[in-house]
């Protein structure tokens, strides 16, 4: 019954060998990653993608709380990432691995120093929405709210000539 | 369904539709009220609710004599929605940091000083 949803795909090519780009990729996620899109509580101090197969992908806040955004599927340096996503419509960490959208990341050698990331986000019919968001936006509260006004701060400062 | 879903992927390019968007996400409202915080007419922003329920982002229900608009509550479509360009946003953010990252190692700044 469950209607699937289109996956999200990006691309993006960079003067960097593969070796590199998966490095800076994975291990640098906290540099490179717009601080504004987190669901903690608390401002990112980093976000981490841990090197292995198991491995968690989350956010620690300034105040050294902890919050899980997925797992590591496999992990296949240089060629290949794949993670979960596991936060629903509720905009909390769902530990359900069924409840799990895939984040499949690839890394194409286009040359000695040119790399093309590829990137995937697909099985949101997985995700359980339901009332949840509807009772976040509604009470003012939650995730949602919170994450959608720093998407709104960053959009206005972009959109200004 | 699927056209529309298809559809949902460009939904919040336009930055008023956007606006509307969030402001449905603090607080279901009516046209009027969504009117009075945006520098687009009435009839402006009726066409982009259109086009957001269309997309399947937001419902409306009709409350007394007004009609009220809201995110949907099932959210994953909203969900992806938003996703969609914060992937757009993050993948311009890394090719800048990892070009940026190997020219600093390489040093192939121009304005570097010479040691």
């Amino acid at each position: 019954m469950t209607t699937p949803i289109p996956p999200i795909e990006g691309k993006t090519t960079v003067d960097v060998s593969r070796d590199r780009a998966f490095e800076l990729f994975t291990a640098s996620i906290g540099s490179w990653w717009p601080r504004q899109y987190h669901i903690g509580a608390a401002e990112v101090a980093d976000i981490v993608l841990e090197p292995h197969e198991g491995g968690r992908w989350f956010e620690r806040g300034v105040d050294g709380t902890e919050c899980d955004w997925g797992r590591v599927l496999s992990w296949e340096p240089p060629e290949r990432v794949l993670f979960t996503w596991q936060i629903g419509g509720d905009w909390q960490f769902d530990p359900d691995p069924a409840h799990a959208a895939e984040i499949e990341v690839r890394f194409h050698a286009d040359g000695p120093e040119q790399t093309t990331i590829e990137v995937e986000q697909r099985h949101f019919e997985r995700l359980v929405a339901g009332e949840d968001v509807y009772g976040a936006i509604e009470h003012g509260g939650g995730g949602w709210v919170a994450l959608l006004a720093a998407y709104a701060q960053l959009v206005a400062g972009q959109s200004r000539p | 369904m699927r056209a529309n879903i298809d559809g949902a992927i460009g939904l919040l390019g336009d930055p008023n539709r956007r606006a509307i968007f969030e402001l449905l996400a603090r607080r279901p409202s009516a046209v009027g009220e969504i009117a009075a915080q945006l520098p687009i007419s009435r009839p402006a922003v009726s066409q982009h609710l259109k086009v957001l329920k269309d997309g399947g982002l937001v419902v409306s229900r009709a409350e007394g004599n007004r009609r009220v608009y809201r995110l949907d509550p099932q959210g994953v479509s909203a969900l992806r929605a938003w996703l969609d360009g914060v992937w757009e946003h993050a993948l311009t953010s890394f090719h800048k940091f990892a070009e940026q990252t190997v020219a600093d190692e390489i040093g192939t700044d121009p304005d570097e000083e010479p040691p």
